[in-house]
């Protein structure tokens, strides 16, 4: 087993090989599809508003195991919150894995996803970790299509109030 | 921890003493992230030797002025070393005359360079440039910004499933309007060495100039540009045990002297006035500006230490490396090695089944192991092989079979955990 400050750790493993809520959202009503053109990666995230709650949500794509253990644990966190509610974990997602959320020193709405906290010390996989939020982010914004490189980079754009 | 099968032959006796070798690379001893480091990203760059570290403190301690401009003594030192790096590359790559090799920032301007200076002169509308599916990016995209510019056309030689060029299709790419051929020598994604002796031979029976991209070559192989015949020849420093910044495009004299200049600025002409300015001769008229002359006497010293070794023993010791680690990875389940040209050099790229490259890559990190994970600037191979990624070692005279035996310990590791 790999040591256990490794970002491999079995949550991670786990949802990367029995991803949650993957697949088509028939009754999406908002999507969006994101990509990471450095290395491939790409992803869908469909959404059933209902009002302001997330009543439904399900993703799919080709990506790596932190990207998808992150859209896992991602769609099974905010399925039944308030897009606001969500919105604030994209924001603390993005800050706990950019280093500027402690997770162990401050307030946050996280829970399990922690397990997300060691890409800080790894810059080359903090996008690998974000992309699904970013492209939650956009689905709730009705952003078609958005990249890691666009001017909405998840490392530079202002997340939370679109 | 050694992971080789009892079926396998043992690893060759060494060509070199790698050893000792080994010792002339500080980094070597570094412990990054806290493991004995095992460098097999050599094709993205090398390492650098005391010899050519010590060579650049000494220029820039007692040798430095600026270069052909001062009568000062410091000045006509550091021209002469400037001037006397040029010679030993020169040799390093049998160029004819010193003035066909021009320093440049490294692989990626010498062929900007070629892109001005002779395909914005003599390339047109409806003209056409011969690539190959293999290219680095930097020997597509300045042909297309130029196609693009000037209305001219790219064909692109395809490769076969073991990543071979396809010779009968590149023969049938050529057409009345041909004004260039493109091709790596050796392809940095797959690791194939391509036939491009007989290439060229049969692009200048048609009057093609033919431009050689030499980056992933020069390090592992002796390269002898007048053998060749080829055009131009453009490499790396940074890949050949030199500093970054620095690089190298050779050219027929003929043809650098038909050409146009690429950079304006200070020597690179003869007069001027805001009536008219006169260029200068080759291999300044391409070289404005204060060059990077530490970095160019640096590499001076890369290819006397080379040479020193030998690139022929350099190239056996290599091949043992790469067929040793081939021959482990077919063996492994799950394992998928991209690019099984009949020749390569020193590139190992692969792909584990269920293990996204990426993945590879942070837990070989996690081992002390540095391969290179992504698509290598070679979109149009990935493509090919429908793969987004690759994971690639490669390999440089200073690595060992130890190393090959805790890659493949690595990757065992990586099965483990994905499994
Ligand atoms: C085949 C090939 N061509 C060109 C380049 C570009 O070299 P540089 O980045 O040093 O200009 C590389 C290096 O990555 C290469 O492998």
């Amino acid at each position: 087993m790999a040591d256990p400050k490794s970002l491999y750790q079995e949550v991670i493993l786990d949802h990367n090989r029995k991803p949650r809520n993957y697949g088509e959202l028939a009754q999406a009503n908002h999507k969006a599809e994101g990509h990471n053109p450095l290395c491939g990666d790409h992803l869908n995230v469909a959404l059933k508003l209902e009002g302001e709650r997330i009543d439904a949500i399900a993703f799919q794509g080709e990506s790596c195991a932190i990207c998808k253990a992150s859209a896992s644990m991602m769609t099974a966190s905010v399925k039944g919150k308030t897009r606001q509610d969500a919105e604030q974990m994209i924001q603390e997602f993005r800050d706990m894995a950019t280093g500027t959320l402690e997770t162990d020193k401050q307030a946050h709405h996280l829970g399990r996803l922690t397990v997300f906290a060691g890409v800080r010390d790894l810059p080359t996989r903090v996008k690998c970790a974000i992309l699904p939020w970013h492209t939650l982010h956009a689905a709730l914004n009705s952003i078609a299509d958005t990249s890691t490189e666009s001017e909405n980079d998840p490392m530079h754009a202002p997340i939370g109030d679109a | 921890m050694t992971a080789r099968l009892s079926t396998l032959s043992p690893p060759p006796a060494p060509a070199l003493d790698v050893g000792r070798l080994r010792a002339d690379f500080p980094i070597l001893e570094t412990r990054p992230g806290g493991n004995a480091l095992v460098y097999l990203d050599n094709a993205a760059s090398s390492q650098m030797p005391r010899q050519v570290i010590d060579r650049l403190v000494r220029y820039q301690r007692s040798q430095h002025a600026n270069i052909h401009r001062a009568v000062h003594t410091l000045s006509e030192i550091a021209t002469a070393e400037y001037e006397e790096a040029r010679r030993k590359l020169a040799r390093f790559i049998n160029a004819r005359e010193e003035r066909e090799v021009i320093f440049t920032s490294g692989t990626t301007e010498a062929i900007n360079l070629a892109m001005h200076g002779y395909g914005r002169r003599f390339i047109g509308a409806g003209d056409e440039i011969i690539l190959t599916t293999l290219e680095h990016h930097s020997n597509i995209v300045p042909w297309q910004m130029l196609a693009e510019e000037k209305g001219a056309k790219i064909r692109v030689v395809p490769i076969s499933e073991a990543g071979e060029l396809l010779i009968d299709e590149y023969e049938n790419l050529f057409s009345e309007r041909t004004k260039l051929v493109g091709v790596a020598h050796v392809s940095n994604a797959l690791g194939s060495v391509n036939p491009i002796k007989q290439m060229i031979a049969f692009a200048r029976a048609r009057g093609v100039p033919v431009l050689v991209d030499g980056a992933q070559a020069v390090p592992h192989m002796k390269v002898d540009v007048q053998d060749l015949d080829c055009d131009f020849y453009a490499f790396s420093g940074h890949k050949l045990c030199g500093p970054t910044g620095i690089g190298i495009l050779y050219g027929k004299a003929a043809l650098l002297e038909r050409m146009q200049p690429f950079k304006g600025g200070g020597d690179m002409i003869l007069s001027v006035s805001f009536e008219k300015t006169t260029y200068n001769v080759i291999p300044q008229k391409f070289e404005a500006g204060t060059p990077p002359i530490a970095a160019a006497i640096g590499l001076g010293a890369a290819v006397d230490y080379l040479s020193g070794i030998g690139m022929e023993a350099i190239a056996v010791h290599e091949h043992n490396l790469l067929d040793y680690a081939s021959a482990q990875l077919r063996r492994m389940k799950g394992v998928r090695i991209i690019g099984t040209a009949a020749h390569k050099a020193a590139v190992l790229s692969f792909a584990l089944e269920g293990v996204h490259p990426h993945d590879v890559g942070t837990l070989l990190n996690q081992d002390g192991i540095a391969v290179r994970t992504g698509h290598h600037c070679a979109q149009p191979v990935m493509q090919r092989f429908k793969v987004p990624a690759t994971s690639r070692a490669s390999f440089a005279f200073y690595n060992t079979m130890a190393e090959v035996d805790a890659l493949v310990a690595g990757i065992r590791n990586v099965q483990k955990v994905f499994s």
